[in-house]
């Protein structure tokens, strides 16, 4: 067992402290702080539901280590906005109906906000290859499509605010 | 083209103001934003973490269980095996909220003594922590003696055989017998016989089972679940000794179920290690967990003899079946018979001979999964209508025309379904929807397909199903919802809250469902059978018009009109035949709160009740009502790589009437993309009874680069008997996904694979074999 060192995460724009040891995961050590948004499918890397933001880039938390998560920018979904004042890609899969059970869908709208970072006005396929690392098992991804291409044009429409 | 169905039409010309409309279901925003809990984001101070001990040899004798290092390691709580626990068992049956007579089905809580499965529990351990809990499970020592198993239920039948369960492994058989089959079979021009295989399933939920249990200050055990079915409450009582009112069940939304938790998964060991401990304790399984902790999806071997007659009307069909129903029966009967009930699919068969039989094997035990037998049933009778019309040299669709089922006629066990049949319809908008093909060019064949079904909704009625829904308005005019229905994701909760708004004329703002706590939300039954809306529906919009009689009443009182003259709508209430006389639905409210007028109800719902089916002849009614569709699809086959990939993917389904049409189209999709997996690339392989595929890179489900986009076509014939004329869709939007596939793939290539997954290989190996023949 290694031993334990504090460390300082960025999560959501708050400093926070906390004591973990070298094997513990970005992922682990996120729940453990009450950053219960980030959920827990897999811990391979091969389902997506982990995903977080890293400098604004989509990584899979599971096979991130925290302490090599110090010094950097992590967004979970509930840093993009919240139920009163939702991120466009929040409102798109709620309004959608691209959410079902919910639970792939921080990990889905993580992956989507990284894409749409790189390409604004991403096509189908280019949707398709985005987010081909996050599993879904109720949506058949259909309107996981639609709402990715309506958050993107609403998203180009703000000047990329979002 | 389809007679207008001689059945009762529950809406027609009505116009919703809420129903029917593709409304953000009320779960969606706080998903969406991360806020929801989800059973595992819950946890407790002083909270133990619990892992199981595995076996690691499907048949085995247990000789060694040496649990002393681990109990002693600093840190552990507790750690228990077969040796502590009373002597009891689990109950694995459907569950007995009505009282009916269960089979007999329990089995052992931790290996006693005989392993007949890999990854049969042997010991629960509950630590301070997660780390301590893993190095106590490494301090565990067991031994495992070899006995000869049986991992193939035709195996498992021959006299000789090594014995899992009973006499001779057979768990469950069904039979049924209309008309006269080998006459029928006599009779006809010709008689097509084939096999066909279907393989194993995983539900592949994305969460995890997992809980949270604790003893509270009246001795309740309390457990905050991922599960479709909160009354297993019952169960884990007798499992654990205590009376059924001393476990309560609080759900949370799930991440998922599929019928992966529809039987008791973790429950009971978290029951047992917090009653032992008095502390409250923590269960979440890993994925490989996942994958060898719950019952699967029954591979199936269906045998086809049909006869028809030259012009394509079948004469008669005899059926044989063999399900795996893996070391343990849990509901194997029951799948059974639902592939036995749906056996001659859509079609009108007069002669008609099943003989089912569910088989004991070591291989990983099966249950329920969306499908729930129906969906076996339907990969072999739509493949066989397709040889059947090769045979005949017949178009696919007209040999179906030929033979569909209508509207007033009986189904294989001679019940006749009280709503519209419009299997027809559903299959030739269906398969227009396709629209030009593409082109094959080269190695990449293009083929279409299609299957129609039948499927059932709510539960068998023998089972004597009931679901209850409490409806209430405060006194600002705001509704509440309560029922113990689970949410697996399709919407389930969100549907009441519409069905409620509807009758009393509010709107979705205005109202809140509080749903699946066992002890304090009105016992709605399972989140099962595609029956939540049926069943819990009817009893909401129950609740709600008896409310809103009773308003209303008052109301016409205050307008000087009948009861029946006062409409209510967009939070007015108003006078249907002049409209200018209206108050706003929160003045009536407060008047009727000041009056001491009763602004709730409580209602239960009852199915219909049967009696079981004949056992020697399978006749009677075996379900509630049947929903009727088809789905085409056109795939294109790489000859050269043995690669399926689907082009276009058209579900068309009857669902009577549509509630929430978004929740609806996402069920079709949804269910299509589980059809494709099953269809084309999903696999459990076991060696000797062992999971080799215990993970997402290895078990492959399809991904957004593997979907088409799906068009659903939603028919409405308003004549289901749940809510408005509701059928239900939640299993009927996958039962014809993987036959419409594997009929595709035939067409493309012009052979067929008849064992599912139709994988690149078993492509290449079919096309192999079938030029060797030529040759």
């Amino acid at each position: 067992m290694s031993t334990n060192k504090m460390i300082t995460l960025n999560i959501n724009g708050r400093e926070e402290p906390t004591e973990v040891p070298a094997h513990r995961t970005l992922l682990e050590a996120l729940r453990d702080l009450g950053h219960v948004e980030v959920k827990c499918g897999c811990e391979k890397g091969d389902c997506g539901a982990c995903a977080v933001l890293v400098d604004g880039m989509a990584v899979d938390s599971c096979l991130t280590l925290a302490w090599t998560s110090e010094g950097k920018e992590i967004t979970t979904v509930l840093g993009l906005g919240d139920m009163e004042t939702p991120h466009p890609l929040q409102k798109s899969f709620s309004d959608t109906g691209a959410i079902q059970c919910g639970y792939c869908t921080p990990g889905l709208i993580i992956a989507s906000k990284s894409m749409i970072a790189e390409n604004p006005d991403p096509s189908e396929q280019d949707i398709r290859i985005g987010l081909s690392g996050n599993l879904c098992r109720c949506t058949g991804y259909t309107k996981v499509f639609d709402a990715v291409t309506e958050a993107a044009a609403v998203m180009r429409a703000e000047g990329g605010k979002s | 083209m389809t007679d207008t169905p001689e059945v009762a039409s529950a809406g027609a010309n009505v116009e919703y103001s809420q129903l029917g409309k593709g409304l953000p279901r009320t779960d969606a925003p706080g998903k969406a934003a991360g806020k929801t809990p989800y059973a595992g984001d819950y946890i407790m101070p002083g909270m133990l973490h619990v892992k199981v001990v595995r076996a690691d040899i499907a048949s085995a004798k247990l000789t060694k269980l040496d649990v002393s290092k681990a109990r002693e390691l600093n840190g552990v709580a507790c750690v228990i095996t077969a040796a502590d626990l009373p002597d009891r068992m689990a109950a694995t049956d459907i569950p007995g909220q009505t009282g009916q007579k269960r089979l007999d089905t329990d089995n052992q809580i931790l290996v006693r003594e005989r392993v007949r499965y890999w990854g049969e529990p042997l010991a629960l351990i509950a630590a301070e922590t997660k780390d301590i809990a893993d190095r106590a499970w490494e301090l565990i020592e067991f031994e495992l003696e070899p006995i000869a198993g049986v991992y193939d239920p035709e195996e498992a039948l021959k006299p000789g055989a090594p014995i899992v369960q009973g006499k001779n492994n057979v768990v469950a058989e069904h039979k049924i017998k209309k008309g006269d089959a080998e006459a029928g079979l006599a009779a006809a021009d010709l008689v097509i016989e084939n096999t066909f295989r279907t393989p194993f399933q995983e539900h592949a939920f994305l969460e995890p089972e997992v809980g949270l249990a604790w003893a509270d200050e009246n001795d309740v055990v309390n457990i905050r679940m991922s599960t479709q079915v909160i009354e297993h409450f019952r169960f884990i009582a007798d499992a654990i000794g205590v009376p059924h009112n001393k476990v309560r069940i609080r759900g949370a939304l799930v991440g998922g179920g599929f019928g992966g938790k529809e039987d008791v998964t973790i429950e009971i060991y978290l029951a047992l290690l917090a009653k032992r401990t008095g502390r409250p304790v923590r269960l979440e399984y890993s994925r490989e967990d996942s994958f060898v902790g719950h019952g699967k999806r029954h591979p199936f071997i269906l045998t086809y003899r049909t006869g028809v007659t030259k012009d394509g009307k079948i004469t008669g069909i005899d059926v044989q079946m063999i399900a795996d129903a893996g070391a343990y029966v849990y509901l194997s009967p029951y799948v059974l018979l639902y592939a036995a009930v749906a056996a001659p699919g859509p079609y009108k068969v007069e002669n008609l001979n099943v003989y089912a039989r569910a088989v004991a094997t070591n291989n990983m035990f099966t249950s329920a999964f969306r499908g729930f037998g129906g969906m076996q049933a339907c990969v072999a009778y739509e493949q066989q209508m397709d040889e059947v019309a090769k045979a005949l040299d017949m178009d696919r669709m007209e040999l179906r025309r030929r033979n569909f089922l209508k509207t007033g006629e009986p189904i294989s066990t001679g019940f006749i379904p009280p709503s519209a049949i419009w299997t027809d319809q559903c299959a030739e908008q269906a398969w227009e929807a396709l629209g030009e093909p593409a082109p094959s060019e080269g190695h990449l064949k293009i083929g279409r397909g299609i299957a129609a079904y039948q499927q059932s909704y709510g539960r068998l009625t023998f089972l004597h199903d009931t679901s209850e829904a409490w409806v209430g308005v405060e006194v600002d005019g705001t509704v509440i919802v309560r029922s113990g229905v689970t949410d697996i994701g399709a919407g389930q909760i969100s549907a009441l809250g519409q069905i409620a708004v509807e009758i009393l004329g509010v709107t979705m703002d205005d109202v809140v469902i509080y749903n699946s706590d066992s002890a304090v939300t009105p016992l709605a039954g399972t989140t099962t059978a595609t029956r939540a809306l049926y069943m819990t529906g009817n009893a909401a919009k129950q609740a709600a018009e008896a409310v809103r009689d009773r308003l209303a009443a008052r109301a016409a009182q205050e307008f000087g009109v009948e009861p029946g003259d006062v409409g209510m709508a967009y939070n007015k209430v108003y006078v249907v035949n002049n409209p200018e006389q209206s108050m706003p639905f929160v003045d009536l409210v407060k008047i009727c709160a000041a009056e001491g007028v009763h602004r709730s109800e409580l209602v239960m719902f009852r199915a219909p009740f049967s009696d079981h089916l004949d056992p020697e002849t399978g006749q009677g009614q075996a379900h509630p009502d049947y929903t009727y569709g088809a789905h085409a699809v056109e795939v294109s086959v790489d000859t050269d790589t043995g690669e399926v990939a689907v082009l276009k993917s058209i579900g068309a389904h009857d669902v009577g009437q549509c509630v929430n049409p978004a929740a609806v189209q996402g069920q079709i999709e949804g269910g299509t993309q589980n059809g494709q997996g099953y269809a084309l690339s999903e696999e459990m392989l076991y060696e000797e009874g062992k999971l080799v595929t215990p993970s997402f890179s290895e078990y492959l489900m399809p991904t957004s680069m593997d979907m088409p986009k799906v068009q659903s076509i939603i028919l409405e014939s308003r004549s289901g008997i749940g809510p408005f004329g509701a059928k239900g869709i939640g299993e009927p939007a996958l039962t014809g996904v993987a036959p419409a596939i594997a009929n595709a793939v035939a067409d493309a290539i012009g052979v067929r694979v008849f064992e599912l997954p139709i994988t690149p290989e078993r492509v290449l190996m079919t096309l192999r074999e079938h030029q060797k023949a030529a040759e």
